[in-house]
């Protein structure tokens, strides 16, 4: 590749998303509404002839097609899905497409144009995929309108493809670049009007595509929030009470103010002191120079040890929420013949994605403004604007593409420092940056939960009855209290519900899915995958122990639970298919399946490992996804892959645990995570049944560790109930 | 101080402590190479000292001299891509692409090193931390470059780099 090609792209690239573009608001693109200025004006205004088709496309002179992107990059790939979408129903040309991010202030400012911008739960595509396509429908019904009208032709008689309009009785041709201009005036088209492709006839989405946004990471010139800068720009480093919901005390700025760079430090909360410096490295340095008193607390007392007591205690407690039931189990399990019993437990994880927590933001009296990654836009919006004191109206945030984030940056509370140290300092851009050891301390973590399954089988192997208890912490709780329902947590059951999105995939005459709420002091969060993670692993292991005290095939005991479930089934069936389930393996392999719905999409996977002087290889894993549709196939390739990363690393080596209050792991020589030898090859079969759109991004996580799991038992006959594995001496008594 | 990065010889004035990493980052605005871990752990920071791989968020600017020939990942390929980055591209092997760049650094240097390595080599050399999980991708990308640096030179190419 031409190296200027790639410059002409990712410069090009870094320019639309600086572009402004009001449309209506009387403001001059480029001249942002209240009139900050914002560095990069002048290659916006550079770039301001350009007027929208709508909210999704704009097609500028040269037939460069912009498509607007809400939704948030941290490296799933939906920037380009989402491309994707709009452009089917523009009939666009593919090759001269590109993107620009929407900004959470813009969004408001025209009451909402592009919808939602959050950005987890695996929503992006299914969450939008309707007005992205009616989007692009109505922009390709404009342009060719907006040509019919300067031919003094019916737009019947016309038709695009690949951004060229001709008008079929004359011959006439058009392109979207010359008339772009002119459908900007026409009035769009009403919605009921507008219909869609059948996907069949789909010919971009649902195609392998290249990502619209890779040149510019592969040469170092993307722009991620820890590598903005600005002038005059200063940096803070923050730390905050290692014990969480401790107080900060004191701190002896006399110590570190002599210290190269230091240029103050500021009492940023409660909890929290940072250091401002010229740099990064001199902040951190005095910040780790500084005497700090904290006030800790009660939750100083708090370990491991202590939380799984008080989770030991929840598996038995007479009072819980209940998230699914059929029949009366309890009353099955006292009359049962046989009764199996088995306790699980999943342990804390953090995020650990690779960009530490960094936003940029400018306090000024008359607004505040951001410069950073979020995963929710309208949220960080609205955060920034309750730190700075100031209304929604003057503040904005410039999004960035995301340095990975699995759910992290759900949370706004790094906004929220920047812009408190922001506002001591106002007129001065300040750079907030966490290091990894703030990062490692101060995580929103995956809970921590145990589960005790006890089933009720007859003398044939069939169950009778089944209560899953699960005990631990909520992340709603903590998060979304507002979320909190007759059920408790409504997110503790996932993959466990009755019905939709997170459904169960078993039938049990006797049922009873229930939760005892135990909520530590260690903030929890949305971890890719949320409970789904634990809750599959939990279920997954126990039904391959009920199928081995059945002394029935694992797959075979399944097929009977699952016959009113088609769907669990066939992902099920096509990852045992790939595998070879039915082949004898080769010498010293063993194999294990698991399955679960979550997030919309239907997935089951089956592993290969083998065992040898303790040490688990995992040689290969089959997965098998149906979202519904698939919008891009090479993307949901690599999501899949991906995910097993983050699934099977918290199976191998991750936890997080505490000891005094406090996280212990405070890095990746202690938070150990997967690297490419541990990397087992992954098939991905994808079988889009179509009537419904599922998320790709997190349910395959779910299926990994239990697939792997159940094939750890068949080699050893260890049933392994508490992860991660480096606790576990796995070798052959 | 003075420091030759990407056949430039630049002039910074830092505690003798500064990691090579944030002179980099800071003081000559090479934002390609990335902070992730600062104890040599994840590899984000990976850039070429006389074309051998190394970890310069542990590296003391001190232990740094000017005859040694800095390569980060902005010097990698400036007239053309190299070919682990074409590669890069060809099978879209970044997802965030946060860790690529020192992915990119770590593996240039092990072809330029061993130009046809084994699976198993790939695998104990390149230890560098993604976490959305890249590595089949990072390892058949491994392969293609490996392949294409080989017609390369039998083209009567250069693979050489700044």
């Amino acid at each position: 590749m031409n190296k200027s090609e790639t410059n002409a792209h990712s410069e090009g690239a870094i320019n639309l998303t600086r572009r402004g573009f009001l449309k209506g608001s009387g403001a001059a693109a480029g001249a942002f509404v209240f009139g900050f200025s914002v560095p990069f004006s002048q290659s916006a205004l550079a770039q301001s002839n350009s007027p929208e088709v709508n909210a999704w496309v704009v097609v500028q002179p040269d037939e460069t097609v912009l498509i607007r992107i809400a939704r948030q990059e941290m490296g799933q790939g939906s920037l380009t899905g989402l491309a994707q979408l709009v452009a089917e129903e523009l009939e666009c040309d593919w090759d001269k497409v590109d993107f620009d991010l929407v900004k959470p202030g813009q969004n408001r400012e025209r009451d909402n144009a592009w919808g939602s911008q959050f950005t987890a739960g695996s929503t992006a595509i299914r969450g939008s995929h309707e007005y992205l396509r009616q989007g692009g429908a109505s922009a390709r019904m404009m342009l060719t309108e907006a040509a019919a009208l300067q031919w003094q032709v019916s737009a019947s008689e016309c038709r695009v493809s690949e951004g060229v309009i001709t008008h079929e009785p004359s011959g006439r041709t058009t392109t979207y670049g010359a008339v772009a201009k002119a459908a900007n005036d026409i009035e769009p088209p009403k919605t009921e009007s507008i219909i869609l492709k059948d996907p069949k006839n789909w010919r971009i989405a649902g195609k392998d595509k290249a990502r619209l946004d890779t040149l510019d990471k592969l040469d170092g010139s993307l722009v991620y929030g820890v590598d903005f800068s600005m002038p005059g720009m200063l940096v803070a480093v923050p730390k905050a009470c290692p014990v969480h919901g401790g107080k900060l005390k004191s701190f002896d700025a006399e110590k570190v103010k002599n210290m190269p760079g230091v240029k103050q430090v500021v009492r940023v909360d409660d909890e929290t002191v940072a250091v401002v410096a010229d740099t990064f490295w001199r902040a951190q340095k005095a910040l780790k120079a500084l005497p700090i008193e904290w006030d800790e607390g009660d939750n100083a007392k708090v370990s491991s040890e202590s939380i799984a007591k008080k989770l030991r205690e929840g598996l038995t407690a007479d009072t819980s929420f209940v998230g699914n039931q059929a029949g009366d189990a309890k009353d099955a399990l006292a009359n049962a013949e046989q009764v199996i019993e088995a306790d699980y437990s999943y342990p804390y994880q953090n995020h650990a994605q690779m960009e530490t927590l960094a936003a940029t933001v400018r306090w000024r009296k008359n607004g505040c403004e951001m410069w950073g990654p979020t995963q929710v836009p309208g949220a960080a919006l609205a955060a920034l604007a309750e730190a700075a004191e100031l209304p929604q109206d003057v503040c904005e945030i410039h999004t960035m593409r995301i340095g990975g984030s699995f759910g992290r940056r759900a949370a706004t509370d790094y906004i929220r420092q920047a812009t408190l140290i922001a506002k001591q300092i106002p007129d001065t851009p300040i750079k907030l940056m966490w290091t990894r050891e703030e990062d490692m301390l101060q995580g929103r973590f995956h809970p921590v939960t145990q589960c005790r399954l006890r089933a009720a089988m007859d003398d044939e192997g069939n169950v009778q009855a089944l209560h899953m208890r699960i005990s631990g912490q909520s992340i709603m709780a903590y998060a979304m209290p507002q979320a909190m329902g007759d059920n408790g947590d409504p997110v503790a059951y996932q993959g466990l519900d009755p019905e939709g999105d997170m459904a169960l995939g078993y039938s049990f005459p006797n049922l009873l899915v229930d939760h005892a709420m135990h909520n530590p002091h260690i903030r929890p969060g949305f971890w890719r995958g949320v409970n789904l993670n634990q809750n599959a692993l939990y279920l997954e292991s126990f039904i391959d122990e009920l199928a081995h005290a059945a002394g029935q095939d694992p797959l075979a005991f399944r097929r009977k639970l699952m016959a009113n479930h088609p769907k669990h089934l066939a992902v099920l069936e096509a990852a045992a298919k790939g595998i070879g389930w039915d082949t004898k393996p080769p010498e010293g392999i063993y194999r294990g399946i698991a399955q679960v719905k979550g997030f919309g999409s239907y997935v089951a996977a089956a592993a290969e490992v083998s065992v040898t002087d303790g040490e688990v290889k995992m040689h290969r894993i089959v997965a098998a996804t149906d979202p519904g549709h698939v919008i891009n196939p090479q993307q949901v390739e690599a999501q899949v892959a991906g995910s097993f990363v983050y699934g099977l690393s918290p199976l191998l080596y991750s936890e997080a645990t505490v000891k005094d209050g406090r996280i212990e792991q405070q890095n990746f020589n202690t938070y150990r995570v997967m690297t490419l030898k541990d990397m087992p090859k992954v098939e991905v079969i994808t079988m889009p049944s179509g009537g419904f759109w599922g998320g790709v991004g997190e349910p395959t996580i779910a299926v990994a560790a239990p697939a792997v799991l159940n094939a750890i038992f068949a080699a050893t006959g260890k049933r392994i109930r508490n992860i991660p594995l480096k606790n576990t001496d796995l070798t052959v008594s | 101080m003075k420091l030759s990065i990407n056949g430039q010889v630049s002039e910074v004035d830092v505690e003798d402590d500064t990691p090579l990493l944030w002179v980099l980052r800071e003081q000559l605005g090479l934002t390609g190479t990335k902070y992730g871990c600062g104890i040599a752990m994840c590899g984000a920071c990976t850039v070429h000292i006389d074309g051998v791989a190394q970890r310069s968020c542990v590296l003391p600017i001190s232990a740094v001299s000017e005859t040694q020939k800095i390569t980060t990942i902005e010097g990698l390929g400036v007239q053309q891509f190299h070919p682990v980055q074409d590669a890069w591209a060809e099978i879209d092997v970044a997802q965030c692409g946060f860790c690529q760049p020192g992915m990119i650094m770590a593996v240039s240097s092990l072809l330029a090193q061993d130009p046809n390595p084994t699976d198993e080599q790939i695998q104990s050399e390149i230890t560098n931390i993604c976490r959305c999980g890249t590595y089949p991708r990072v390892l058949e990308g491994v392969k293609l470059a490996a392949q294409r640096m080989a017609s390369n030179q039998k083209a009567g190419g250069s693979n050489e780099q700044v």
